[in-house]
């Protein structure tokens, strides 16, 4: 009788889903929690500031918002290229995904450098200071830890450790850089179309 | 099957490297035993704050404590016991049952595991670091003073000055992180680590139970992080999420504090009525009645509990209408938890009832859960809550459920399966003794405490004026605590002492059917030398009745 | 009729008639003068009927469930000689299911219609045009009661008139704080509402007796949340009227206090408290024009005497750790002038 490792149990029991995927839905869904939580308090408090700078002195960032988008796209297509086992696709996806990502951190903070240096709107100005530094922050750290995992991989596949047989793994990190971006859609509808 | 597997004798280990295996370890069983002891630490911690507090109000106008002092532990009773006895020890039986339970060799992601662990424990020792910080030890330091839910505004900087509120914030943050952790390890492996043969639809309620409570805690932490969040970014950035002059509202901190607040209570109960649906029926000598309709009753309480919130705020001032949505959900959640209570009397029903030490603490739950949901419903009537809010019958319920409850669940839970984790039975005798002592003190203490709220004594009150007729039952409920001490000195010994000197229990002491009695106690660390294959919802049913198996009648 | 109609006729009459005595005993000679099975207002009347009811149902289900379960505990028992064989496996019934989930379903159904009708006739009820209002404001941890109709402001001692059921004067009061959340609960008059800072509430009472209601703040606001006691005077509309007309009156000014008086303003009492007329006009602390028409200082903790008063300003500290009132520093000589003024305050 033998003792029988996690991994060879994994693939004797009944297929039923992979652990990985599981674990990263559990994830989303408690991170989807925190969010609503914020998305409630900020649309809750839309117009109830009694002073100060309103929705108004914000500016749309369209471009950051297409750039992150579009890094969903090349994410799917990084982990489809490297579940066929082409490296040289997944590698130049990848990096297109972290550079795409980068960019809309990088936006963000030239948009809030301008608000706090120029209009002088900071976090405790007033409500809507509050609410709108803590949404766009939130999400904001949620796509620097993104990034962190993926500037990771990104290292890794330069250094020739990346292969097919890591997909699964990919997928699941993708799961979450998409999860990222949807959470994205709902806060730039609430901030940028609601709130003005 | 390995029921007649051999245990090995393990290597002699030096001392050092014993501790450092504990503290590294990955293994669900160490990791499960670990938050049982860091939590009966910390329920004798608790017992002592409540003590205290009992002492100050068994007489009115009593100066044993200082209001300041009050104010901070039962801050501190409230906040350990919720979420550093309840929740680790909830999580500390769910982790060792589970994979065994299941056939698995460990949880999901055993680092994970150890982790949160490790969060866990670290927030608890945090919050607790604030007695020694601050102030003087008389006054209990710079604990937190502002009541486990920590209404805004009191929490702002100009009501709460100093750290004593962030110790409660940073350590519940941390701790909620942990539980995060830990719930995403039990639907992990819940849902893909079954073995062979166990659909959902076979696996024990057990597992159902700390599935759904998994899926509850991934809901209903967040809202907490989220409002802690925003708690602390008006302490230290100078926020206006709950700053009334600036627009914001602190009727929103009630609305996120108890969005977390209701579920919680459910994430806690959850796993107790596993505990009850896995040992009635193997001390009844019945198969569990109505699996399905069990697994329904639960689900549907997980998503209903999300919907009950705001009978906590009755008497904040919603628009009638609102009370009355309240009124509805709150009482409709009543409906499966008592399709449960029935269920486990329709298992004992025709049955042949053995006493032991696990069945009575089952039976003594029974009659107490239905008295507590009872007094809920009570308070679930929004104009009788407008006069019994905040006041002691408050106190007494959730105390019924919590002591009378879930702490009765879980000695049962002791008593059944410390010989699995020991090898050694715990003595039935000492635990009659823990059963009725403990019994008694629970009844003087908690069924006398709901007159006081019938006769208008508010709650978290340090002293209270003469003459309002309410000394008496205060004096019988302080009276009943040293009833409660000495149950729990008697359960404490009857482990330290069985642990050396106990019966060696074998691998199937209880005659029961689930798959952690198919392997050794304590069951080696991989479990299961070969993986089990089931056909059934009881394995070892159909193993020891060949000729009238489950699976015939599934 | 039949056995169950018997049954439960006799069940619902004991367990109204335990309620009736328990209430009729309150409010003879009382249990307690905060005994919620006591009410002696309509809204307080009102929780105390659909109480009355939800009690019965629950205490039916109670008795109905227990003995089911003391039943099996008993009957389906290990006897002797049983050891060995195991008892018929019944795996379930789903007609068991269908009933048991139907029949509490019902029971949902008819106490939620029963209980939003209250909620609607207390919560939604208009005042009418000729009820006393009372603007309450929670401090920590004091009442502050403004009596916009009459303009004057009092504090920590309600009055109100009492109510005649025929043609009701009730009081209404709209619910405010300066501070953190408390809550207004004075349990024989009606069900407790939260004072919560930003957000108005208000409640109304029509006392059918003349009397002394006592209560307390009921939602923890800090230190001395126990000591924020709730003093509700209901009296005659002629009683109402005289201590009505005796707040209205300005301030008594007497020449042989005036070195108090002096002292008053000269030891910063009066950026706190208002002692109308005066300059004193202070909001952090009790409105003091009319002190000495109170039983009680300290919001309740203390009877309103010479040596009490005096023992509170040297000290409010040693009374109720954590007040808001400083410890003003002055001599023993001072603090009788003061105390001399402040007792001239009819």
């Amino acid at each position: 009788m033998s003792a029988v490792s996690m991994e060879l149990h994994e693939k004797m029991v009944a297929e039923t889903f992979s652990r990985g995927r599981v674990g990263m839905w559990c994830l989303i869904i408690a991170e989807s929690a925190i969010f609503a939580i914020f998305v409630a308090a900020y649309i809750f408090y839309i117009g109830k500031s009694p002073s100060g700078p309103t929705p108004q002195i914000l500016s749309v960032p369209v471009i950051t918002t297409i750039c992150l988008l579009s890094s969903s796209l090349t994410m799917h297509w990084a982990t489809a290229a490297l579940r066929k086992g082409n490296l040289l696709v997944f590698k130049l996806s990848w990096i297109t995904t972290f550079t795409l990502g980068a960019i809309f951190l990088g936006g963000t903070a030239r948009e809030w450098h301008h608000l706090i240096f120029q209009e002088g709107f900071t976090v405790n100005t007033n409500l809507f200071g509050t609410t709108f530094y803590s949404l766009i922050g939130l999400h904001a750290s949620h796509v620097a830890i993104g990034l962190v995992a993926l500037g990771t991989v990104m290292i890794l596949s330069l250094l020739g450790k990346v292969r097919a047989e890591h997909a699964e793994r990919c997928e699941v990190l993708a799961l979450y850089w998409h999860f990222v971006d949807a959470v994205w859609v709902v806060v730039f509808t609430v901030v940028y179309g609601l709130g003005r | 099957m390995a029921t007649d597997s051999i245990s090995l004798p393990l290597p002699k280990e030096s001392s050092r490297s014993v501790f450092m295996d504990w503290l590294c370890t990955v293994d669900h069983k160490k990791i499960g035993i670990m938050y049982i002891v860091y939590a009966l630490v910390f329920l004798v911690i608790m017992g002592i704050e409540a003590t205290l507090m009992r002492i100050q109000l068994s007489r009115p106008n009593n100066t044993f404590l200082s209001a300041e002092a009050f104010n901070r532990l039962f801050t501190m009773h409230g906040t350990t016991g919720v979420f550093f006895v309840a929740m680790p020890i909830l999580f500390g039986f769910g982790n060792y049952l589970v994979p065994l339970m299941i056939g698995a060799r460990d949880m999901a992601f055993p680092r994970l595991n150890a982790f949160s662990f490790w969060l866990t424990a670290f927030g608890g020792f945090l919050l607790y670091g604030s007695f020694f910080a601050g102030g003087p030890l008389s006054q209990a330091g710079s604990a937190p003073d502002v009541g486990w839910f920590a209404y805004a505004p009191l929490t702002a900087t100009a009501f709460s000055a100093g750290h004593s509120t962030d110790y409660w914030t940073i350590a519940l943050l941390v701790a909620g992180i942990g539980s995060i952790g830990g719930a995403i390890n039990f639907v992990a492996t819940i849902l893909c680590l079954r073995c062979p043969g166990m659909t959902l639809n076979r696996m024990p309620l057990l597992a159902w139970m700390n599935l759904v409570m998994g899926g509850l805690v991934l809901v209903t932490i967040s809202p907490l992080t989220a409002a802690q969040i925003m708690l602390m970014i008006d302490r230290y950035m100078s926020g206006h999420f709950f700053d009334p002059a600036a627009g914001g509202s602190v009727v929103m901190w009630m609305h996120f504090f108890w969005i977390f607040g209701h579920p919680e209570v459910y994430v806690l109960i959850i796993p107790c009525f596993a505990f009850i649906s896995e040992i009635i029926p193997v001390f009844s000598r019945k198969a569990i009645f109505g699996y399905p309709a069990m697994v329904a009753a639960t689900t549907g309480i997980g998503f209903v509990s999300l919907g009950v919130w705001a009978h906590h705020m009755f008497t904040v001032g919603m628009p009638s209408y609102g009370n009355a949505f309240f009124v509805f959900t709150t009482m409709l959640v009543a409906v499966p938890t008592g399709i449960k209570i029935f269920n486990w009397l329709a298992t004992m029903w025709g049955g042949k009832i053995r006493f032991a030490t696990p069945m009575i603490f089952c039976i003594g739950f029974l009659f107490q859960f239905l008295i507590a949901g009872l007094s809920g419903v009570m308070l679930a009537d929004a104009p009788f809550d407008w006069q019994l809010s905040n006041s002691y019958f408050v106190v007494a319920h959730f105390h019924y459920v919590i002591v009378g409850g879930i702490l009765f669940a879980i000695f049962a839970a002791f008593y059944y399966w410390f010989p699995k984790m020991t090898g050694r039975m715990l003595s039935e005798k000492l635990g009659r003794w823990h059963f009725w002592i403990f019994l008694i003190g629970f009844h003087l203490t908690f069924d006398f405490m709901h007159v006081p709220g019938l006769l208008g004594m508010p709650r978290r009150i340090y002293t209270y004026e003469p003459g309002r007729g309410w000394e008496i039952w205060n004096l019988i409920s302080s009276i009943g605590v040293i009833f409660q001490a000495a149950g729990i000195l008697i359960f404490v010994y009857n482990m330290i002492h069985s642990y050396f000197k106990g019966a060696v229990a074998g691998n199937d002491p209880w005659d029961a059917w689930t798959l952690e009695w198919a392997t050794t106690s304590p069951p080696p660390d991989y479990n299961f030398a070969v993986v089990p294959e089931v056909r059934s919802r009881r394995p070892l049913w159909d193993i020891k009745h060949p000729q009238d198996p489950d699976w015939k009648y599934e | 009729m039949s056995l169950g109609n018997l049954l439960r006729r006799a069940f619902s009459f004991a367990l109204l008639q335990t309620i009736s005595c328990f209430a009729a005993i309150a409010q003879n000679s009382p249990l307690s003068p905060t005994n919620i099975f006591a009410p002696d207002s309509t809204p307080a009347h009102s929780i105390f009927r659909i109480s009355t009811f939800v009690l019965e149902i629950t205490g039916a289900i109670f008795v109905v469930v227990f003995s089911l379960l003391a039943y099996a505990v008993i009957k389906f028992r290990e006897r002797k000689g049983d050891e060995e064989f195991e008892p018929p496996q019944v795996y379930g019934s789903n007609q068991m299911e269908v009933a048991w989930t139907i029949l509490p379903v019902l029971i949902v159904v008819v106490l939620f219609l029963s209980t939003a009708q209250v909620i609607h006739r207390v919560q939604d009820a208009p005042p009418p045009p000729d009820a006393i209002q009372v603007t309450v404001v929670g401090h920590q941890f004091w009442w502050e009661y403004r009596y916009p109709q009459y303009g004057f402001v009092a504090a920590n001692e309600l009055h109100v008139p009492v109510s005649d059921p025929k043609d009701p004067t009730p009081t209404y009061l709209r619910l405010l704080s300066d501070d953190v959340d408390h809550s207004f609960w004075v349990p024989r008059l009606a069900g407790k509402t939260d004072l919560i800072p930003n957000h108005p509430n208000s409640m109304w009472i029509d006392p059918y007796q003349t009397g002394l209601f006592l209560g307390q703040c009921a939602q923890f606001c800090g230190a001395e949340h126990a000591k924020m006691l709730i003093r509700v005077y209901v009296q005659s509309r002629a009683d109402f009227d005289t201590w009505v007309h005796g707040q209205e009156q300005p301030p008594v000014s007497d020449p042989t206090v005036a070195a108090g008086s002096a002292l008053f303003i000269a030891k910063t009492c009066f950026a706190c408290h208002t002692i109308r007329g005066t300059i004193a006009a202070g909001t952090i602390g009790p409105d003091l024009t009319h002190l000495m028409s109170r039983e009680t200082i300290a919001s309740g903790v203390l009877a309103n005497t010479p040596e009490n008063l005096r023992a509170w300003i040297h000290n409010p500290e040693a009374f109720k750790a954590g007040s808001k009132m400083p410890v003003i520093d002055m001599t023993n000589d001072e603090l009788n002038q003061i105390t001399a003024y402040l007792e001239t305050l009819r």
